[in-house]
């Protein structure tokens, strides 16, 4: 039988403030334990919340950002479950009012675009970390992350494959850098994802028991999680069998997912309206200031390269997915370079070098500006592109300018007739066989006397000119 | 020896007469000679109280202070930093809080004195002081009598003499019913007026706290220096100013309009208590007070209302302790066990009781009957007292339906001791400021007047009772167990 | 309302108190009182009366996001009942025992 995939994301996502949500405690989770500390976060007894307003503006942004409605009326709940990281037994959340509903997201898939939904944005708290014994004898517990500001991100049920999932999660990665929400580093846990994954007959409306999926600490592994949990729910559907709902893990050894086999206790979390915490009331124009200080995002940039800088989609794609690379990008425009040239040195090269040192735009050693500079060198026929390689391999060591650095190798290509006429004259008086083969219709007997004027020229000669020149002499000899 | 009032002291000392260390002296003996009997303090730290007596007399602390040398104590469940604070609870019985509540750094900065810390019943749950897990505390007036709870620590204490004044928190009554049992003055401000950052929380949204003092106008001097917008407590009112509640305390009744509730449920309602009452009602209306009826139609269903919403908030506060960062921890293998077993070991049978009261109301299926429906009568509630004080300033009834009961008395009956909070309950689940000022004695015992108010106005429940305590002299009365005058 | 031991047993659980039977016996017909007693409040009808969760409807109170001091670490963790290493150390939290 053919089956279709139902894929439901939920998303964690740290947000970036200095401080954390209720106190005033450093938002620093990766400090000495036990650091970033107070009787608030501790939940000591008679300690209370009182709310950062950065944290509430940046989960607006974040729920603008994803086309959600916002709740102007709002307002927090109390979860309540008792774990060793959850310090007061309860988890500060968002019930039924959560900042942000009916969002959603724009992803590709196939050239296609495709909406999927978002149910809800909600603002939160982190819980501590606890860091369990190998030998299973006890756990360890530090409260640095308890109480960083989050925003719980939840798709609808719209993502069809493992792939679609990983370009929703692309997708909302890039969202948040661009409204300077959060770094978003899922190998660093300041994003964290957890995924519902179903299989139904194709046609059937309803769904199939679904497994939740934890622990997957990468979009790469999310995916191959999900793919994994595809091929397992189908083989057991295939066989007759029934799929469990229950919780799976993610095991990166085995590329498999793992029952974790809880002795499932019905939660019950009694969510109640928190009594330490007031009420939010967002006026319009409060959320108009939100609005107006988040800048243009990924698709609208994307549409605008396609469409007003003529650029292929892929460029316009691997250009606008993280902000660093659009800003750069559209600071060598800004310098005067061409668009299409700009984006071809942006994309390999620019882009190619920052991977393979493991740099980032901010340690970038060449400049919008240098680059711009190198590109126009290139198309006013000063250098070859060529020599542009071995330029920009001299930019990116030293830092200096493409106009310095071709000046200091003295690479400018010979392009004055007057200096390359005698030398050609030269080439074309001691070959002569080359200069009859050409004329015998060898058109490749041209590129060895391309070869000896360049030779003659140290390689500076501009080749495109050698060329033109060249046909016209040897015509004329005829 | 004498019982002297927080004013008495105050000018006593600013004029040079006597020394802080005078009165924490004083203060200290009283505890020594009187508490092994009534058992109103958890904890007293002599050497720690003389030495900040001694400090503020060397005139190394600032002048003024608005408390300056006054000795005071707190109930057991407003930390204090170094201080061992338990709730009177076993789960926290060596717990050292690592900060101070706004309300004792208040009285701190005002140059009051802490002598120690009072006894109380566990996390504030109950009406006798008897559910303390540590000790029993007698009501001044007749040893085998309870002070009323749940700050019966500092009812009893200010009562007897043993200090001048008294911090308290009232959640459901916690402040009004024991200086009704014991004959003091206590006050609940309106809920916001003073900072919660460091009360060891019951329920969140009904919780304040307010002094016990012997007079109305002692009251007004600490309510001064213990009011006002907290930046850590995001429910402390804000656009208050600055307030002086002593001023125009002594314009008298005349001309202010004081409600009596018509319909005022009086099942339970002892005659003695029912008389004085209306005696102290008559007594103001002939010093100029004008009387007029007011309707409060849905106070029947306070308890009700009180006894779902307390502890499901209840519930969830008492969460936090689970044996992990403070408090008791149960040997056990596993964590879950360690939770279930430090908590059981820790509250006692009231604390349980009403956590598993709010855990159920709380729970899946149950919420929308129980939790729900208490808050929208919550709403019927306010909007009463929004009615009835268009039409008057102050609404007087009784403090509590009897006098102080007996020790055991009601212990098995928890229905029976909620329903005696009747006349107290509305005033939290409505944020209104309320106090208890002595009126009368039945069979010896105390009996308590209650005087309500719209919300901040903290001013004319000051005003009536001051011109109360100078008509009538009950406020003087000195118990059989305690400083006498 | 009538509430049951076993009711009472599994509330308890919710709540992480361990609880013995006598308890048990003792606790559900006080609860079933309680209850009942509060059933009054279905008698009222309330259609349409917004629940109150704070006394006074005061909204958007915010603290800036600036950094404040933590407590020192020794004085953080000086209540608590184990520590192993700067954190706070409980017994094992085995697989499926909750979390959120």
């Amino acid at each position: 039988m053919n089956y279709e995939t139902v894929i439901g994301l939920e998303v964690h996502v740290e947000l970036k403030t200095a401080s954390k949500i209720f106190c005033g405690c450093k938002n620093d989770s990766k400090s000495e334990p036990n650091t970033n500390v107070c009787p608030v976060c501790m939940g000591h007894p008679g300690a209370l919340p009182v709310l950062n307003q950065n944290a509430l503006e940046l989960g607006l942004r974040a729920a603008l950002a994803l086309n959600c409605k916002i709740n102007q009326h709002s307002k927090f709940d109390r979860k309540n479950y008792f774990y060793p990281d959850s310090p007061k037994g309860y988890q500060i959340s968002q019930f039924d009012k959560p900042i942000g509903e009916h969002g959603y997201i724009e992803i590709e898939v196939g050239g296609e675009r495709k909406r999927i939904g978002i149910t809800r944005l909600h603002l939160e708290e982190d819980a501590g970390k606890s860091t369990h014994a190998a030998d299973g004898s006890h756990t360890l517990v530090d409260f640095n992350r308890t109480g960083v500001p989050l925003i719980e991100i939840v798709s609808e049920p719209d993502i069809r494959s493992p792939e679609e999932a990983r370009l929703y999660l692309e997708a909302l990665k890039s969202i948040m850098e661009y409204c300077d929400v959060s770094d978003c580093r899922m190998e660093e846990g300041s994003l964290r994802c957890d995924a519902n994954i179903s299989l139904r007959p194709i046609g059937s409306t309803t769904f199939g028991n679904k497994a939740e999926l934890k622990n997957m600490n990468s979009f790469r592994n999310v995916q191959r999680g999900l793919e994994y949990e595809v091929e397992r729910q189908r083989e057991l559907y295939d066989a007759g069998e029934p799929v469990v709902q229950e919780t799976r893990r993610f095991d990166e050894a085995t590329q498999t997912t793992i029952s974790m086999r809880s002795k499932e206790e019905a939660h019950d979390y009694r969510y109640f309206p928190e009594p330490d915490l007031v009420d939010l009331d967002i006026d319009d124009a409060w959320l108009e200031q939100i609005r107006a200080s988040i800048p243009e995002l990924p698709a609208a940039k994307r549409r605008r390269y396609e469409e007003d800088l003529g650029l292929p989609a892929y460029d316009a794609g691997v250009l606008t997915a993280d902000p660093k690379t659009a800003a750069y990008y559209e600071q060598v425009l800004a310098a005067g370079a061409d668009a299409k040239a700009a984006s071809n040195w942006v994309m390999s090269d620019i882009l190619g070098a920052l991977n393979s040192e493991g740099k980032s735009f901010a340690e970038c050693p060449i400049s919008p500006d240098h680059l711009a500079g190198l590109i126009s060198e290139i198309a006013s026929g000063k250098i070859s592109s060529k020599q542009g390689r071995e330029v920009f391999k001299a930019m990116w060591e030293t830092g200096k300018s493409a106009a310095a650095i071709i000046k200091e190798q003295g690479m400018e290509q010979i392009s004055d007739v007057s200096v390359l006429g005698p030398i050609l004259d030269e080439v074309i008086a001691k070959n002569e066989k080359s200069v009859a083969d050409y004329l015998g219709g060898k058109d490749r007997a041209l590129a060895a006397l391309v070869g000896q004027v360049m030779k003659a020229t140290k390689g500076k000669a501009n080749p495109a000119l050698v060329n033109q020149l060249l046909i016209e002499k040897i015509n004329a000899l005829s | 020896m004498s019982a002297k009032t927080v004013k008495d002291i105050l000018t006593s000392i600013r004029k040079g007469e006597t020394k802080s260390r005078d009165w924490v002296q004083q203060s200290l003996s009283a505890i020594e000679q009187v508490d092994g009997e009534l058992k109103s303090f958890l904890l007293v730290d002599p050497e720690t109280a003389l030495q900040a007596a001694d400090h503020i007399d060397s005139g190394q602390v600032s002048e003024g202070g608005l408390l300056r040398g006054v000795p005071y104590a707190l109930k057991d469940n407003i930390v204090t930093k170094g201080v061992r604070t338990t709730a009177a609870s076993r789960i926290l019985e060596n717990y050292i809080p690592p900060y101070s509540a706004t309300t004792a750094q208040k009285l701190q900065a005002a140059g009051g004195v802490m002598v120690g810390k009072t006894n109380m019943d566990e996390f504030a749950m109950g009406s006798s002081t008897e559910t303390s897990a540590f000790q029993k505390t007698a009501n001044p007036y007749g040893k085998e009598y309870v002070p009323g709870g749940s700050s019966g620590g500092s009812a009893a204490a200010v009562a007897a003499g043993l200090v001048p004044f008294a911090l308290g928190s009232d959640t459901g009554g916690s402040i009004r019913q024991p200086a009704a049992f014991c004959g003091c003055f206590g006050l609940k401000p309106t809920y916001g007026r003073v900072s919660r950052y460091g009360l060891i929380a019951f329920a969140s949204s009904l919780d304040q706290i307010g002094p016990f003092t012997r007079t109305a106008e002692d009251a007004a001097i600490v309510l001064n220096a213990i009011c006002g917008h907290d930046p850590m407590d995001s429910t402390s009112a804000r656009g208050q100013g600055e307030i002086d509640f002593t001023e125009g305390m002594d314009a008298g009744v005349k001309g202010m309009r004081i409600g009596i509730v018509r319909n005022l449920p009086e099942e339970g309602l002892n005659p003695a208590v029912k008389a004085a009452v209306d005696e102290a009602i008559r007594t103001l209306e002939q010093a100029g007070a004008e009387v007029v009826e007011v309707e409060l139609p849905h106070m029947e269903y306070a308890v009700a209302t009180y006894y779902l919403i307390a502890p499901a908030e209840a519930s969830s506060n008492l969460a936090r302790f689970d044996g992990v960062r403070y408090g008791r921890r149960a040997e056990a293998s596993g964590v879950i066990d360690m939770f279930e077993r430090s908590r059981s070991e820790g509250f006692g049978m009231e604390v349980k009781r009403r956590i598993i009261i709010g855990t159920y109301a709380l729970s899946s299926g149950y919420y929308d009957a129980y939790y729900k429906r208490a808050q929208q009568m919550r709403t019927l509630i306010r909007q009463d007292y929004d009615r009835a004080f268009a039409t008057c300033d102050v609404i007087l009834m009784p403090t509590t339906p009897t006098t102080a009961f007996k020790f055991g008395e009601k212990a098995d009956n928890p229905l029976q001791m909620y329903l005696n909070d009747i006349y107290t309950i509305p005033a939290n689940l409505a944020g209104l400021p309320g106090a208890s000022v002595p009126c009368g004695f039945a069979d010896g015992l105390p009996i308590g007047l209650q005087i309500l108010a719209k919300p901040f106005d903290e001013k004319s429940i000051l005003r009536v009772a001051h011109a109360y305590e100078h008509l009538r002299t009950f406020a003087w009365q000195r118990p059989v167990l305690g400083v006498a005058e | 309302m009538k509430i049951t031991e076993e009711t009472v047993s599994h509330v308890a659980r919710l709540a992480r108190l361990a609880m013995p039977p006598e308890d048990l016996r003792q606790l559900a017909p006080q609860l079933s009182d309680i209850l009942e007693y509060a059933e009054q409040l279905q008698q009222v009808n309330m259609e349409g009366v917004e629940p109150t969760s704070h006394p006074f409807q005061e909204v958007n109170v915010l603290r800036e996001d600036a950094v404040r001091p933590s407590l020192p670490r020794d004085l953080a963790l000086a209540n608590a009942p184990e520590q192993e290493a700067g954190q706070v150390r409980v017994p094992a939290v085995l697989e499926g025992s909750g979390g959120a």
